[in-house]
């Protein structure tokens, strides 16, 4: 797979042009505000994690940057077009360049685990079937299912259901990719296993990523830079050794309660 | 306190209504955006052939089963009732011109309501909540061109078959009961729908269940897409479809009772 994208260069720091620049971003439910001016840069080719309290908003936002949600107020600018001023096929057109692995895998059930890989490149690619099957099948293998294809997502585990919805992601070969809590509700075997796949499918495709996570400590040993939010905001950014290290009282409290939770 | 009291019932009905009209709104939007995605190609004939096999195909033992007995009660009740005036001969007239332009298509469309009407409203519920729908809207495939747009032609396509075959069973369940059952002549069965039954009631009938079908398919996939949260709310989606559905086809009915020839 190619992405155009420039490389990473493992735990480099953000280059000058990023791939998503989040402005101000606000947005309030009712009388409960949830986000609070969010402000954050995304470079091509990191793969970033956002962490944060349960309810803090990271999905929210995470649907502001697949514009399923619009803001109150604020910009999300990915290669400087506005997401958020987007409409129809103009917005469609931004959209076929993603990858998302929803949180419980939204793979569609009425479909055979092959079938649900195979449908978005079917829909959206011009090649003819004979070369977009091997394409489904060599997803499928990267992921380690090469010959689950058969089976329909009820019948197969938690774990493989996540490594479907990955492997979903990434046939359409996308410039960008959203994970919302790609391992939640796994053991930590499995836990480790998909983040291992994530690191593996990153490094060899470079795509820009954006995961919103609570696996603390384990999401420091794979992401480019770490972005904590609090309170609505960002409350900190940086590498996951700075981040770890953060004399922040809100960071600290947050990953020494996860570490402690974790281990108790 | 005074003043509070005789204004928050006003509050609360302004918001009702508003809620209502609102709500009412989104509905023909809902509506609007189906027709609209309806003559942008491409088509999905695929998922068009699944729809109409799983609303009509599917619905089949229950439309001959209710077909048979709808007629047959018709036949028993056309027999007492004209016995007394002398005119059982009469009874396969009324059997099918009651079946054709008024049972047929109502008992079929409210069958298909509660067999299929409430599937699919749980069905694209669920879809709903464990984000299936919005896994197509961010592969930039249209949810609307995709499953609504799909359900509501093949419930074009199905209900008039359907409502054809509930009137052909129903008319065969009457004669068992006026020709086998209570003696009557077979072709003075036959004769007199051959005398009585006119093109336009087979297009009054044809018509109406064409509506129903918009109706049934418009209901159930606008009550799933705007579904709650969680299974409590796709248990009321499901609910509020029949009952919404079978609801608007008898308003329905009478209007279009009143209005076609």
């Amino acid at each position: 797979m190619t992405t155009g994208q420039p490389p990473s260069g493992g735990t480099a720091t953000p280059g000058p042009a990023p791939a998503i620049r989040i402005e101000g971003l606000h947005k309030r439910f009712g009388s409960q505000p949830v986000l609070r001016g969010v402000d954050l840069e995304i470079a091509p080719g990191e793969l970033m994690v956002i962490i944060g309290r349960s309810g803090g908003g990271k999905s929210v936002l995470l649907r502001h940057l697949l514009g399923l949600v619009r803001p109150d107020a604020g910009r999300i600018l990915m290669d400087g077009r506005d997401l958020t001023a987007l409409r129809g096929r103009e917005l469609d057109r931004v959209r076929e360049r993603f990858g998302v692995v929803f949180q419980g895998g939204a793979l569609f059930d009425s479909l055979t685990v092959f079938q649900n890989v195979l449908f978005p490149i079917k829909e959206k690619s011009r090649l003819r079937m004979s070369a977009i099957l091997p394409r489904v099948q060599e997803a499928l293998t990267q992921v380690g299912l090469a010959d689950m294809g058969h089976k329909f997502p009820a019948e197969i585990s938690g774990g493989m259901r996540k490594r479907v919805a990955i492997a979903r992601a990434l046939v359409t070969e996308p410039h960008v990719v959203f994970l919302d809590e790609p391992t939640t509700g796994l053991d930590p075997i499995l836990v480790n296993s998909i983040h291992h796949l994530i690191v593996e499918l990153h490094r060899k495709f470079n795509f820009t990523a954006v995961m919103v996570s609570h696996e603390i400590p384990e999401i420091f040993r794979i992401a480019t830079r770490v972005a904590m939010l609090h309170d609505g905001r960002i409350r900190e950014v940086g590498t996951p050794a700075r981040i770890e290290g953060s004399e922040d009282p809100a960071v600290k409290q947050f990953i020494q309660g996860e570490v402690e939770t974790q281990a108790t | 306190m005074i003043g509070a009291l005789f204004v928050d019932p006003v509050e609360r009905l302004g918001r009702a209504t508003l809620g209502c009209v609102t709500a009412l709104g989104r509905f023909g939007v809902f509506f609007a955006q189906a027709l609209f995605w309806l003559v942008i190609p491409p088509f999905k004939l695929e998922q068009t052939l699944h729809r109409i096999s799983f609303i009509g195909f599917r619905s089949l033992s229950v439309i001959l089963l209710t077909g048979a007995f709808t007629g047959m009660v018709l036949g028993l009740q056309g027999v007492i009732l004209l016995r007394r005036v002398g005119s059982e001969a009469f009874v396969g007239a009324a059997v099918a011109v009651s079946l054709v332009r008024e049972l047929g298509p109502v008992v079929s469309a409210l069958m298909v309501t509660g067999r299929a009407g409430s599937a699919l409203a749980a069905e694209i519920g669920v879809m709903r909540i464990t984000e299936q729908i919005d896994a197509l809207t961010v592969m930039a495939l249209n949810p609307m061109r995709y499953l609504v747009v799909p359900t509501i032609v093949a419930g074009v396509v199905a209900m008039p078959l359907l409502g054809a075959i509930f009137d052909v069973v129903g008319i065969y369940g009457g004669y068992l009961v006026a020709v086998q059952l209570f003696g009557l002549s077979g072709g003075t069965y036959f004769g007199q729908i051959q005398s009585f039954l006119t093109t336009t009631d087979i297009w009054v009938g044809f018509w109406k269940s064409l509506a129903f079908g918009v109706i049934i398919t418009w209901v159930a996939c606008y009550k799933g897409f705007y579904v709650g949260h969680g299974a409590e709310g796709v248990g009321r989606a499901t609910t509020e479809a029949v009952v919404l559905a079978s609801v608007l086809i008898l308003v329905l009915d009478y209007f279009l009772g009143s209005v076609l020839p």
